[in-house]
């Protein structure tokens, strides 16, 4: 695998996760800045901050909890306030962390009109592989067969890699909240998520597997 | 209509109804200007006292004073926090700002009424007490509707807190101009007065605030 030449230099995990950061901050740099100019009337920059909140407000929705049912009613709940809200965003200030609120918010608005029985009972945190299609039958039988599968193999981890792929990949902890939770250090997480993705790509597709853990 | 296919009509729909907003100032700078408005009202009050007697029994409790700061205070930080909170990026914390000067405004007018017991000669009226009721009204309506009209603008997503801090600060700088025009002590009627018409103008401002503070969607989302 071309990869296998770069993740074995060392501490490559701690790379990735840099650029994984580098690349949010950038893509949160670009949205305020095409946000800024939607506010002084840009429609084409307009549009392109909305298409690419779709995506983003649909993550932030299942991760609440939302599942594919009403995850379309949250996007366009969410995108006609964006749109009444626009001249309250700073472009100072994080455009994600706006967006998060909005959608935080809005979600939770709607979970409300729809009744807190439903919300509890429809709340299942692996929505987003399972349930993120239901107008598709086949691919949403491929896709929850994949995430068994993938369960599976990450059940089957060792304790340090299976732990850095819960906190840091499935329940999205900042690198600082997993380290607490689970406490062990950030290079350790690093090191351990990047083992963890290896082995699973190893074990998934073919390639060699990654050692042991670090502590 | 497919999910996607609505969603790429809306944003259709939201790029041509684009138009240039002017971004709205800092909390602080709303809350400054807000103030402006308080101060305008006071100006005229002040205005109004030349031409008009004072009503009422003249005050002579010294915990009036130093409760007029306090209720001025608690304005001034009921406004920030409500010009914060409507904004949808902001801590939830906002909300507590006001409540230490609430507090001790709370406590001096306590201690003020404790204070008029011993002072013989500072009962109030019922009529008193109608009277100041009434004028705490008057001075909040100017002042809750330029909260209102302010705080519109954020289009808050909290309208149910916003609308009581907005409620609040109008209610304790009302409270505050009282004592241009209408001098007063700490007498049990008095304070009942203020308490009365801050209940009733921060319920208002709850009740209404979903309705006033957030402009009805033009636009439907698709079933």
């Amino acid at each position: 695998m071309g990869e296998s030449s770069e993740t074995s230099q060392p501490m490559p995990a701690a790379g990735n996760s840099d650029e994984v950061y580098a690349a949010r901050a950038e893509t949160d740099r670009r949205l305020a800045a095409a946000m800024a100019a939607a506010q002084s009337g840009d429609r084409a920059a307009y549009e392109t901050v909305l298409r690419h909140c779709v995506p983003i407000v649909e993550r932030i929705a299942r991760h609440q909890g939302a599942t594919a049912d009403f995850l379309d009613d949250v996007v366009q709940d969410v995108l006609m306030t964006v749109h009444g809200a626009r001249a309250s965003y700073d472009p100072s200030r994080s455009f994600m962390a706006w967006l998060t609120a909005i959608t935080q918010r809005r979600t939770i608005d709607i979970f409300r009109k729809r009744g807190r029985r439903g919300a509890r009972e429809i709340y299942a945190p692996t929505a987003f592989e399972t349930t993120a299609a239901p107008d598709n039958p086949e691919r949403d039988a491929v896709r929850r067969g994949e995430a068994t599968q993938l369960h599976a193999l990450v059940a089957d981890l060792p304790e340090g890699q299976r732990e850095a792929v819960r906190a840091l990949a499935l329940e999205e902890y900042s690198l600082e909240d997993a380290s607490k939770s689970t406490g062990r250090t950030k290079t350790a997480l690093k090191v351990n998520l990047h083992r963890a993705i290896k082995t699973l790509r190893a074990r998934m597709g073919g390639g060699p597997e990654a050692g042991g853990e670090a502590s | 209509m497919s999910e996607g296919g609505d969603i790429s009509r809306l944003i259709g729909e939201l790029g041509a109804d684009l138009k240039p907003v002017r971004r709205l100032p800092p909390p602080w700078l709303r809350a400054l200007v807000w103030l402006g408005v308080v101060l305008v009202v006071a100006l005229i009050l002040v205005a109004t006292r030349t031409l008009l007697p004072a009503l009422g029994i003249i005050g002579n409790d010294p915990f009036m004073l130093p409760g007029a700061y306090a209720s001025l205070a608690t304005a001034a930080l009921a406004a920030i926090a409500a010009f914060e909170l409507s904004l949808p990026d902001r801590s939830d914390w906002w909300a507590l700002l006001p409540v230490p000067a609430l507090l001790v405004w709370i406590a001096l007018n306590g201690l003020g009424c404790l204070a008029t017991l011993a002072i013989p000669g500072t009962e109030t009226s019922p009529f008193q007490f109608m009277v100041c009721l009434g004028l705490i009204f008057a001075i909040s309506l100017p002042l809750t509707a330029a909260m209102l009209l302010m705080l519109r603008r954020a289009r808050p997503l909290r309208p149910l807190r916003v609308g009581i801090l907005g409620g609040l600060a109008a209610s304790a700088a009302a409270a505050t101009l009282l004592i241009l025009i209408h001098p007063h002590d700490s007498a049990v009627l008095d304070l009942a007065a203020h308490a009365v018409a801050v209940a009733i103008i921060i319920g208002l401002n709850t009740l209404l605030g979903g309705r006033l503070l957030v402009p009805a969607n033009k636009f439907r989302r698709a079933a």
